[in-house]
């Protein structure tokens, strides 16, 4: 398994063989309080990067999920539908949000690692 | 509200940050939206124990003088002159064409009149009553004062070991008494809902009576579950559920209105009010209860059979229902309780229906044989 990666958007990616995984760092959920409802991309949808695919509701407010990379959604995680609240609990682990087959896996190498990342959220972003 | 605005703070700004909460602005205040136990433990708190916010940056103020009932009355449609000391009464600031300056509270204190107003409007009221004040009445603002509200069914016990008095009180009660020591404005009532109080106390005291409150089980909680619970209890929101355009009829606070005004019909706004209660108003507001999970917020188009006839003003998450909660405005020929809505979220249609409010029971302590 890769490293993990962050968007700017607050997004962490990890390319473990073929098919990356997608979720919200601790940073984001924390600061959208508790999730309540989540949005699913639907598996065979290609996207570019950047392009708002999943949406995350807490008891306050909506949010758009971009995907971090371009590339084609594998899976999403049925779990969440269930128990929003996963993405508070676990957002690193059992709260990810979908799979996606980058097209090229390079570009999740260009994206921030941890520590840029917590530079970043850090920052107020 | 812009970041780069000055945000005034309240007499516990300190403790809010102590106890870590999220910090956001708000009518103009830097308030806590939550504290680190989230919006769901505060609101379950509040159905099931007792919460306490920090109400502070509300309006609060005194009419003083012979005949301030009687002046009061001139803007708005309550009952004011029959309001007896010890008593407290929900009431509507309205403009001459009918539309709502604001909701408010008003207390007897046997003297003189208290009135606790919205933080977003307590200007705009300040001078409408002011502007109406015969010779012989005074309105003096209380910005020294602070305001908690302590809701919940554990509210009353946790109260009554630091106050003489509130357990006996009612509903709308309202009582002039030391808490934790402190001379104290202590009145039944609230915005969740439940069963609890607010509690006026003077600014220097507000962070010991706050502190002496939590440390005997009051939870702190913030405007996020301060909302929600609001919501789940059908209770509008000043900006939001009502403004200047909604009528006392259209907003269904025509409970707001005494009897002997729609008789005298001698209050700013009466020929709208009587016109739409002779012949209804063209919209009314409801209380929606979207299908499945995803919160409609406010805005959200309201739509049957692909015509739009009306719009959310409030939506989110009810974590007593476990489900997502609205109310908003549709046209009255469409506001019967069942009838099967459309909401537009995110362009995708969400069923829904006009379900009766409150969509969680009231809990309110209510005199025995008091209608209302």
């Amino acid at each position: 398994m890769s490293q993990t990666r962050f968007a700017a958007s607050h997004e962490w990616v990890r390319l473990d063989g073929d098919t990356a995984t997608v979720g919200i760092s601790d940073h984001a959920q924390n600061a959208l309080g508790d999730v309540v409802f989540v949005e699913l991309p639907e598996p065979g949808r290609a996207v570019e990067a950047g392009e708002a695919v999943a949406v995350v509701e807490s008891v306050k407010a909506a949010s758009d999920i971009y995907a971090p990379v371009a590339g084609t959604i594998a899976a999403a995680n049925s779990g969440l539908v269930d128990d929003p609240g996963l993405v508070n609990r676990d957002p690193m682990g059992e709260g990810w949000f979908f799979t996606i087959t980058p097209r090229d896996a390079a570009d999740i190498g260009k994206l921030m690692d941890a520590d840029a990342y917590a530079k970043h959220a850090e920052e107020g972003n | 509200m812009a970041d780069t605005e000055t945000l005034l703070e309240t007499p516990l700004a300190d403790l809010h940050r102590e106890l870590g909460g999220r910090m956001v602005g708000f009518a103009g205040y830097a308030m806590p939206v939550q504290y680190p136990a989230g919006i769901i433990a505060e609101h379950q708190a509040c159905r099931a124990d007792a919460a306490l916010f920090d109400v502070s940056h509300m309006g609060q103020a005194e009419l003083r003088g012979e005949g301030a009932a009687a002046a009061l009355e001139r803007v708005t449609p309550a009952e004011v002159q029959a309001l007896k000391p010890g008593r407290q009464r929900y009431g509507l600031l309205m403009t001459e064409s009918g539309g709502i300056i604001d909701d408010f509270m008003v207390a007897n204190l046997g003297d003189r009149l208290f009135l606790v107003l919205n933080a977003s409007r307590k200007a705009v009221d300040l001078q409408t009553i002011g502007a109406a004040l015969p010779a012989g009445v005074s309105l003096v603002p209380r910005p020294d004062r602070a305001l908690l509200a302590l809701q919940g069914p554990g509210a009353e016990a946790i109260l009554a070991g630091l106050a003489e008095g509130v357990a006996a009180m009612s509903f709308m009660g309202v009582l002039e008494t030391p808490v934790a020591g402190v001379p104290a404005l202590v009145t039944r009532s609230g915005y969740t809902g439940e069963d609890g109080y607010e509690i006026g106390i003077p600014a220097e005291s507000a962070d010991a009576v706050a502190r002496a409150l939590l440390a005997v089980g009051a939870v702190p909680a913030g405007l996020g579950a301060r909302d929600s619970l609001r919501l789940e209890a059908g209770l509008p929101l000043y900006g939001q559920d009502i403004d200047e355009t909604t009528s006392p009829v259209e907003a269904a606070l025509t409970f707001s209105l005494g009897k002997r005004r729609r008789m005298a019909w001698d209050f700013p706004g009466a020929e709208r009010v009587r016109e739409e209660l002779d012949h209804g108003p063209k919209r009314l507001r409801v209380g929606i209860l979207p299908d499945g999970r995803q919160p409609a917020r406010a805005h959200t188009p309201i739509a049957i059979g692909g015509t739009t006839i009306g719009e959310v003003t409030s939506g989110g998450f009810g974590p007593s229902l476990n489900a997502p909660v609205a109310m908003g405005y549709v046209a009255r020929d469409h506001a019967a309780d069942g009838t099967a809505l459309e909401l537009m979220v995110r362009g995708r249609t969400i069923p829904a229906r006009i379900a009766s409010t409150p969509f969680v029971p009231h809990r309110y302590k209510r005199a025995a044989g008091a209608t209302a």
